[in-house]
């Protein structure tokens, strides 16, 4: 297993480095085995930045009845002020198919950095929120959340 | 009672009453909102949250169109609907003396749309028929369901009982095994609920 | 044109920050889903949501499959002057929808 990290690891940085044309500090943090769709994914929005953990609050239900309608809010801690805001709030999954699940944008007056809304969730996994604040810094929240009734796959119409 | 007493009339009790066939009485009678996990429930506590207002909202819309050969709105014969509908949905399946038998509220709708609009029936599970059926049931909000209470349902209603207690299927398996036997329990993760028959129709995501 | 459910609050204080509510009518059609015959139902979602305040952008968001049927969506702003809020869905299959709501700001 550790040998497979490692391995996993350096291609997923070799990858990006040819990609970027730079080789990046750190993605993310490499103990957490996230597969590749949601790790690249991530990469399309922080590119070679550190996404550091904290900050940001992703709230789900732990056990959803329903994979079709999951309430999910996200804040972030921050005055939101002109010279110290969130630009913008990007959720991802891990095992749905398709990665991305919204990216949200807002402005310095929003006086307050949280949005909510409703997801599909094709199975039990992990949903991260990365906040991007306007001094460039990346923060992230992860959660793991148990689905009983799955969305997006199961559907015969 | 003294301990004698209580274990005859227990007895009694076993012995006498079908207790699967009776009816639930009226306090112990559940909605089926009261199953629902609070993050559902909050849901549809907020009128603007809740994704059924969608189709109430476009229920208005359609109640006030024109239809049919007739040319008619529902609204043109029955006004305003806060008014006019009002305790309908509730009093719903009703006995229909034209066709000898009980008509639900999506039937009902729809034998207005023929025999008054000259219109062509609605699907079921049209967005349509549930748009005017989510409009008229809302009328109805907060009202307790009257209906089957009708002395000419009695027979419909023995045909149902029947119905919900038989075996059927791949898995032989009766409304009653889940729902009388195992409710409040969970199945799959969802919860089972006691023979609700309230909050029709239901948004299903 | 689709129905919205909009909650925005009336009245506000300047200066107050408020939480303004949408919900679009959109059934999401994720491009996952498989007819009996086993044909793929195309996807069909609403890609983007976007509210003007007195004309100014004050939020965005970039929606995918995985958002529910019937996007539900809240955000903040702070209501520093009376005015209109403008909403914008637009879509796959040239999906565009609009939805307005008014704030007295004292």
């Amino acid at each position: 297993m550790q040998d497979d990290s490692t391995r996993r690891q350096f291609l997923g940085l070799a990858g990006s480095a040819a990609v970027l044309g730079a080789v990046p500090i750190v993605t993310l943090r490499p103990a957490e085995a996230t597969p590749a769709m949601l790790a690249s994914a991530i990469r399309n929005v922080v590119g070679e930045a550190v996404v550091r953990t904290g900050r940001v609050k992703l709230e789900v239900p732990p056990l959803v009845e329903n994979g079709n309608t999951v309430p999910m809010t996200v804040s972030v801690q921050n005055p939101m002020t002109t010279e110290d805001h969130v630009k913008s709030i990007h959720v991802f999954n891990e095992k749905n198919p398709q990665p991305n699940i919204g990216n949200f944008y807002l402005s310095p007056q929003a006086g307050r950095a949280q949005i909510s809304t409703r997801i599909r969730l094709a199975d039990s996994q992990k949903i991260v929120a990365i906040a991007r604040l306007s001094d460039g810094s990346f923060w992230s929240a992860t959660v793991d959340v148990v689905v009983t009734l799955a969305a997006c796959t199961d559907e015969v119409i | 009672m003294s301990p004698t007493g209580t274990i005859v009339v227990a007895a009694l009790l076993i012995a006498v009453s079908p207790a699967r066939t009776a009816e639930i009485p009226q306090a112990e009678r559940r909605s089926g909102y009261s199953f629902m996990a609070p993050d559902t429930q909050a849901i549809q506590d907020d009128d603007t949250t809740n994704p059924g207002m969608l189709w109430v909202l476009d229920g208005e819309k359609l109640w006030n169109n024109k239809a049919g050969a007739a040319g008619k709105a529902c609204a043109d014969c029955h006004h305003e609907a806060r008014a006019s509908i009002k305790g309908v949905a509730a009093r719903y399946p009703a006995f229909d003396k034209a066709l000898g038998r009980p008509v639900n509220l999506e039937q009902r709708i729809n034998l207005c749309r023929t025999g008054q609009q000259q219109a062509a029936p609605l699907p079921y599970e049209s967005r349509d028929l549930l748009a005017l059926t989510a409009f008229v049931a809302q009328q109805s909000r907060g009202l307790p369901i009257d209906a089957a209470t009708d002395p000419q349902l009695e027979p419909f209603v023995a045909k149902g009982r029947e119905l919900f207690m038989q075996r059927q299927g791949q898995l032989n398996l009766g409304c009653a095994n889940c729902h009388d036997d195992n409710w409040d329990k969970r199945l799959a993760g969802s919860a089972m609920t006691r023979r609700a028959a309230n909050g029709s129709p239901a948004s299903a995501a | 044109m689709a129905s919205a459910l909009i909650n925005v609050p009336k009245k506000a204080k300047r200066g107050e920050t408020i939480e303004i509510k949408t919900l679009m009518s959109h059934i999401m059609e994720t491009g996952y889903r498989h007819t009996a015959e086993g044909e793929v139902v195309p996807r069909d979602i609403i890609t983007t949501f976007s509210c003007r305040y007195n004309g100014a952008e004050i939020f965005r968001a970039e929606l995918f499959p995985a958002i529910s049927a019937n996007p539900f969506i809240t955000f903040f702003t702070v209501a520093n002057e009376s005015g209109k809020f403008e909403f914008e869905w637009t879509g796959d299959r040239g999906f565009a929808a609009t939805a307005s709501a008014s704030i007295t700001v004292e």
